[in-house]
């Protein structure tokens, strides 16, 4: 058996291809569940398992599909394959290396669902893997591991994929909703939530490429091999992208419960130059910023210990930045991307971003003055809690917790 | 028939069955994809060609082109560059690159080479950022990653591309 549960292309290359998929025990799980297990079996299976969401927030996977209103159909399934969260390269990896179990996942939250079409929502540059997942689809199609009928049973079930344009806000669940009815990403109000109001007003799951590629293998070896991975809090295995100042930028699936340390230290090869490490954002341009400490490098990796630290796990993408790097700088990057990303529709995110884009920028051409700072700092205190969606609460994680962590970046005295 | 239609004919079929009969209007980008295939940009008429097969106002789908970033209203060089300069890679070197690739075509981010063939643009994460520098090229073939990027090797592309491609200035 591979090390991973996920990154299994790593020493099985040929689970690309469905003969290579399929000796290793591909599509086994979603015919057992077909033929033998009744829907909400396996959705009972996956909340046991306590596999959450990894997509960013974390949501308990299980109990989102038992949320599925009974009462109104049909219901549909989408994958969120739009990855356009700075830093994170994880579901790319599993789409082009291990893609036949990605469609296995989405196939089985399918069935636990009931939805007979599911669609796998990609960001517009992934258009090359569009093309290659239609291929993959129409393969499995062909062996009548998809379509009519499948397994002898009336149980139907069709995969599309659908291309996003550019937009990283498409990202964000109900704002995708609408891209693939044909609009322009605007997040919707919610409540509802797509489980009782989703695409085209139906029941809707909107699972992580991730998250699902980890189904599969759950309901091969059980929900307790899998809670038995990871720690209490956080079941299971997470790939962390590692970019920045390290040496050896990638992909690592890792057990919850590892530690900054091993990840950045060991797999990551250390920092650059052997240079110092001055920070971490855990969650890409999203993040809370943590300064690095030894207490913060001894934290395990799961949802619960990163919260205590005044962070967020979120999607796992970890960028690190050494001493040759001045805050006021990364802020400024950030700034620019998600003033670049506000979909417009409410004031304090889109006109709040404006300014802070602008004091950013002032800060960068010369001497860093105060009442700048003070004025900066206020401006993103008064973006939070105001927003439609979270891409508001994301665009002044990096401004508040840099300021207050790294002062002397901003010309003030170090604490 | 309008232009789109008779051209792509089979393609267009193709994407209508992929959604509910009633909600054809999802297939609104994907059309929008299609008619932006030749050209590299999206001529004004083609709106209300897509208007029509979906049933949408002009207007509609014109508000699509202004949202999503890889929908052009504009014709640029044959193959735009688009090189990633958000935190990540630009952590790995992408600004000295960008500065490195425009000086050598002696054009600013933004502007189009002489000859019409490169345009070279910034944008965000690509979901690259271990292989940076890094950059994606749009052109007639879709969208294709090109990572771990060095100057010398993307002139020696755009000269591989100079010479399968007519000179846009002399077809004028
Ligand atoms: C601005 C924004 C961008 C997001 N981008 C993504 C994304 O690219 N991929 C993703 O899976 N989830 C993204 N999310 C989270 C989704 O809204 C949603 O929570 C997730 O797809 C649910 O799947 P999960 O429970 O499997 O994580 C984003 C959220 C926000 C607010
Ligand atoms: S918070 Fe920003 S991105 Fe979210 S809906 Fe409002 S304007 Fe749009
Ligand atoms: S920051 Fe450049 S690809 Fe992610």
């Amino acid at each position: 058996m591979s090390e991973f549960v996920l990154l299994r292309h790593r020493d099985i290359p040929e689970i690309k291809e469905l003969k290579g998929y399929q000796k290793q025990g591909g599509f086994e799980a979603f015919k057992k569940a077909v033929t033998k297990l009744d829907p909400n079996q396996v959705t009972e299976i996956i909340k046991t398992s306590g596999l959450r969401g990894r997509g960013g927030a974390g949501f308990p996977t299980g109990l989102k599909w038992s949320f599925m209103d009974p009462d109104n159909w049909p219901h549909y399934v989408i994958a969120n394959a739009d990855e356009s969260e700075p830093g994170t390269f994880k579901d790319r990896e599993i789409i082009e290396e291990n893609p036949l179990q990605f469609l296995e996942g989405v196939a089985i939250c399918s069935y636990a669902v009931g939805a007979q079409t599911a669609y796998i929502y990609l960001r517009g540059e992934f258009w090359q893997l569009a093309e290659f997942l239609d291929r993959k689809i129409n393969q499995l199609e062909k062996a009548s591991l998809l379509g009519e009928n499948l397994f002898g049973t009336d149980y139907s079930l069709t995969i599309h994929t659908h291309l996003g344009a550019g937009a990283y806000i498409c990202g964000e669940e109900t704002a995708l909703l609408e891209s693939l009815e044909g609009k322009r990403g605007l997040p919707r109000l919610r409540p509802p939530f797509p489980p009782s109001y989703g695409l085209y007003g139906k029941p809707t799951v909107v699972n992580n490429v991730e998250t699902l590629t980890n189904v599969p293998l759950i309901l091969e070896h059980g929900a307790a091999w899998y809670r038995d991975l990871g720690t209490e809090d956080s079941a299971g295995v997470k790939i962390f992208s590692l970019s920045g100042r390290v040496k050896k930028p990638g992909n690592y699936e890792l057990p919850f419960g590892s530690t900054f340390r091993e990840l950045i230290y060991e797999h990551g090869g250390g920092i650059l130059n052997d240079a110092k490490l001055k920070a971490i954002l855990p969650a890409g341009a999203s993040s809370a910023i943590l300064r690095a400490s030894d207490k913060v490098l001894d934290t395990p990796l799961e949802y619960a210990s990163l919260r205590k630290l005044g962070s967020d796990l979120g999607s796992g993408s970890v960028i690190v930045i050494d001493e040759t790097v001045s805050m006021d700088w990364v802020i400024k990057k950030t700034i620019d991307f998600f003033k670049h990303e506000s979909c417009g529709k409410c004031t304090p995110c889109r006109e709040g971003n404006y300014w802070m884009g602008y004091l950013t920028q002032e800060l960068q051409s010369g001497v860093i003055k105060d009442d700048q700072v003070e004025l900066l700092y206020d401006i993103a205190r008064n973006i939070q809690g105001k927003c439609l969606c979270a891409l508001g609460e994301f665009s002044v994680m990096g401004v508040l917790t840099s300021i207050k962590r790294f002062p002397e970046d901003f010309g003030r005295e170090p604490k | 028939m309008s232009d789109l239609l008779s051209k792509y004919t089979k393609e267009i079929q193709k994407i209508l069955d992929k959604y509910p009969p009633e909600r054809k209007r999802s297939a609104v980008m994907p059309l929008l994809f299609l008619a932006q295939r030749n050209e590299g940009y999206i001529r004004e008429g083609a709106l209300s060609e897509i208007g029509e097969i979906l049933d949408l106002q002009e207007t509609e789908v014109a508000t699509l082109v202004g949202f999503y970033t890889l929908f052009h209203d504009q014709q640029a060089g044959s193959y735009r560059i688009q090189i990633c300069t958000d935190l990540c890679c630009a952590l790995r070197g992408s600004e000295e690159f960008l500065t490195g690739l425009c000086e050598a075509l002696e054009i600013k981010p933004g502007e189009t080479t002489r000859d019409g063939l490169v345009t070279i643009e910034e944008v965000k994460c690509l979901a690259a950022c271990d292989k940076a520098p890094m950059y994606q090229v749009q052109g007639e073939a879709g969208i294709s990653y090109h990572e771990n990027c060095t100057v010398e090797g993307t002139l020696e592309l755009i000269s591989e591309w100079r010479e399968v491609t007519p000179d846009q200035e002399e077809l004028k």
